[in-house]
């Protein structure tokens, strides 16, 4: 009996393997960025922080050390920077599209304020506190601007001053 | 029992699986179209899994549509609709105040050509997936479409030259894109009898130089010839790079039923044009100047603006007095294709009304050139001995032939219009290895890279002229029809049927990995310098002028400002200059206002476009976003108040108040 099986299962295999188009070159395929970022994301573990005066966000910040004093040189850039990419969304003492920058660091960490500016897309995806301002903001998402971590961290300067 | 329902349902399963991959399915209709095909290995090969790229970039003249259309193969996914030649509503193109100038031509604006022959641009004979060039037929033009953008960067209109077919071939370094008349007309136009055509009509061969850096394009010279019909052309390669071939019918002359007329000689000519030595002609100052009036249209990335140059004169060589540049191959019947395989040894003829394909040895040529071996010549032009240049002959066994491409790896295929079929032959030998049926009515054939010196021989589509029965029908009017085949094997394989835009005239194709690193994503808001860019929301104003009104307007996800304008007049001529704020891939926004007698615009992330709009009646006229751009994409609207003639209040433009 397990003879026959055997055999009717090779009999399946050979048939398959006759089917399968072998012989014919392979084809390249290149896995698009939205399926390698799904994997990777099912690889990694996954624990939000809650409270926004340690919580750093998901970006490519992770320390930022602010200065004593303020550097008024990199406010100047920040603030036109701030008004170039950022004022069609955002005024500085009141909410408009979306919240008001002033006095953001009582109320976040300076690495979670440059990760919102950098990486806003996967900020309101998955940061707890950025899907929590945009229900806040009737789901108006944060535009991604394509700035750069120098000109954020001078836009965070900027904040300061605020 | 238990083991015995196991055996049994793996027999049973055994059994059915052929079925599965037999070459006909049993309700008939594969048999039927003759669509013989291995389903199952057919469908492995062209199925692209959600989540994969394909592997090729294939660019499908729109033919009759005036535009080029980009699909992915092997999966036949629709990529992209360039606009080019026609308006195009969807994007605004031609529409919008910075693409009009691109239609322009001295008979005033166009807004609609046949498109033919998509050309990728070399470098080393090998498409680099730089630029594509395509050919305006009726209104003679080229335009040059930019592969970091998939948008249309330049069109220049070709004076001298009536049907502009054989175009824009390239040289091996894109030196050159090319254009010939396949209608003969008087040069310079004038007012004369058609009847007097022998003779006295001409035709021009344009050599279209292309600016290494900023492929900007400019005619060189024109090369003027005999009245024939030029039909098609490609440049030489490796030992040929120099030279430039053309085919030609109507070598009668005729100017009246052509279908006939026009196909009365035994032979018609190749004409082999060595443009090196016209260069050095050029260099001695040994062209005319003629009076030519023609515009060249280009476009601005950082204006986000084309401009049209007016140009006056244009260098003509006649091959009367410059001997060595223009020299005739005899070649059997009204050729029609004339391909270069990817040695540049080999020059086919496609005589359309012959069963035979022609083959002619570029090393006879310049032999027989050297020997002065002359058969004879027309208008001053020395004709060839047709055996002292012809390397073989194709008994193909098929009817009318068109068009040959090759796998680099020493077979040619070529396409049978009247027999609806591709023929695999090897070049050296000219014997015929396979055929196989298309469906139906076959033109022009692509591999990818299959003019240059290295294709990719793994591909071939088919581009048919008929389809009746392909598809579900949709009327009277089909689109038309582009049949896959995997060419890796001793035969080839049918493997994907799929419908076009227009007409698949013809196509080139390339690797995806030449194109994608060079994508664009974004236009650079820091670099835009449009005249009329708002690039921040406290710069958005209206500014009239008497019934001129400009509102430099922004949008960012999800809102216009201004959204509320006041102060517009019946009678008013409003520009909309509207700048997309936004700098993050895939977010452009549209804009549309009720009662615009033009298009949407449709704003790339940092572009700048501007919509004329020119209100009829009073009343408040509603405007909103048409590209789906986010969540509160409804929300993105405004309001226009527009007053009687004299009765409007002070402008006012505002956001939010």
């Amino acid at each position: 009996m397990k003879k026959l099986t055997t055999i009717a299962a090779l009999a399946l295999l050979m048939v398959v393997a006759a089917c399968g188009g072998g012989g014919t070159e392979e084809r390249k395929t290149v896995k698009t960025p939205d399926v390698v970022a799904h994997e990777k994301a099912i690889k990694e573990e996954k624990a939000p922080p809650i409270d926004p005066m340690t919580s750093k966000g998901i970006g490519p910040v992770s320390e930022v050390v602010l200065g004593e004093t303020i550097d008024q040189g990199m406010v100047e850039e920040g603030k036109a920077l701030f008004d170039k990419n950022c004022a069609a969304c955002h005024k500085t003492d009141k909410k408009y599209i979306g919240p008001a920058p002033k006095d953001i660091l009582e109320r976040r960490t300076p690495e979670w304020v440059m990760n919102m500016i950098i990486n806003p897309t996967e900020m309101v995806q998955k940061d707890p506190l950025a899907k929590q301002v945009l229900a806040e903001s009737n789901g108006a998402i944060m535009a991604d601007q394509n700035i750069t971590e120098d000109q954020a961290r001078k836009i965070l300067e900027y904040f300061r001053t605020l | 029992m238990n083991r015995i329902t196991k055996i049994m349902a793996i027999i049973a399963l055994a059994m059915t699986v052929p079925q599965g991959c037999s070459n006909n399915s049993n309700d008939g209709t594969a048999a039927k179209k003759g669509g013989a095909i291995n389903k199952s290995s057919a469908a492995e090969k062209v199925y692209v899994a959600p989540g994969e790229y394909d592997e090729f970039y294939a660019f499908m003249s729109g033919g009759f549509s005036g535009q080029i259309s980009v699909y992915g193969l092997p999966s036949g996914r629709l990529l992209k609709v360039v606009p080019v030649f026609s308006v195009d509503g969807e994007k605004g193109y031609g529409f919008n105040e910075e693409t009009k100038p691109l239609l322009e031509t001295t008979h005033g604006f166009i807004p609609w050509d046949d498109a033919h022959h998509p050309e990728l641009s070399q470098t080393n004979g090998k498409p680099d997936g730089k630029y594509i060039f395509i050919n305006g037929n009726n209104t003679p033009r080229v335009a040059r479409i930019d592969l970091t953008t998939f948008e249309t960067a330049e069109i220049i209109e070709l004076p001298n030259a009536g049907g502009n077919h054989s175009s824009p071939f390239t040289t091996e370094n894109s030196e050159y894109v090319v254009a010939g008349t396949r209608f003969s007309v008087p040069i310079p136009q004038t007012d004369m009898s058609i009847a007097e055509y022998k003779g006295k009509f001409k035709g021009s061969l344009s050599f279209i130089s292309v600016d290494p850096e900023h492929g900007h394009m400019d005619i060189d010279f024109q090369v003027l010839m005999p009245g024939y019909d030029y039909d098609l052309a490609h440049g030489g390669k490796g030992k040929s790079h120099g030279w430039m071939f053309f085919t030609t019918y109507n070598t009668e002359e005729s100017h009246t039923l052509k279908e006939v007329n026009a196909s009365q000689n035994d032979k018609d000519y190749i004409a082999a044009i060595n443009w090196k030595k016209a260069q050095e002609y050029i260099q001695q100052g040994k062209f005319k100047e003629m009076d030519s009036e023609y515009l060249i249209n280009r476009y601005d990335e950082n204006k986000h603006m084309a401009e049209s140059i007016k140009k006056n004169k244009v260098r003509v060589l006649d091959p009367t007095e410059c001997p060595g540049v223009v020299y005739f191959l005899p070649t059997p019947k009204s050729p029609h294709g004339v391909d270069v395989d990817p040695t540049g040894s080999y020059i086919i003829g496609n005589g359309k009304l012959n069963a035979n394909l022609t083959v002619h040895s570029f090393d006879k040529m310049i032999q027989a050139i050297e020997n002065e071996s002359f058969a004879g010549e027309a208008y001053g032009i020395p004709v060839l001995n047709f055996e002292d240049v012809v390397a073989g002959t194709v008994e193909s066994g098929g009817l009318g032939p068109l068009h040959t491409e090759f796998d680099g790896q020493g077979n040619a295929y070529t396409t049978f219009f009247i027999s609806s079929e591709v023929v695999k032959w090897k070049l050296g030998t000219w014997e015929v290895l396979d055929r196989i049926p298309t469906y139906y009515s076959v033109g022009h054939l692509m591999i990818p890279g299959g003019d240059s010196k290295e294709p990719w021989g793994k591909y071939m589509v088919a581009l048919n002229k008929i389809t009746k029965d392909r598809y579900l029908p949709t009327g009277p009017e089909l689109a038309h029809s582009a049949q896959l085949y995997d060419i890796t094997g001793d035969k080839m394989e049918l493997i994907l049927d799929f419908p076009t835009i227009g007409e698949p005239h013809y196509a080139q194709a390339i690797a995806a990995d030449l194109i994608v690193p060079n994508s664009k994503k974004i236009y650079s808001l820091e670099e835009n310098t449009h005249p009329h860019a708002t690039k921040s929301e406290s710069e958005t104003r209206v500014e009239k002028n008497g019934n001129e009104v400009h509102i430099y307007m922004t949008t960012i996800r999800s809102h216009f400002a201004p959204d509320n304008v006041e102060g517009i007049e019946v009678g008013d001529k409003v520009y909309f200059h509207v700048t997309n704020l936004e700098q993050d891939w895939d977010v452009p926004h549209g804009f549309s206002v009720m009662g615009a007698q033009t298009a949407e615009l449709l704003i790339m992330p940092g572009q700048t476009e501007t919509l004329l709009w020119e209100p009829k009646k009073p009343g408040v006229i509603p405007f909103y976003c048409t590209d789906f751009c986010s969540a509160l994409h409804q929300e993105m609207q405004g309001y226009l108040r527009v007053s009687a003639k004299g009765q409007a209040p002070a402008v006012t433009a505002t956001t939010g108040e």
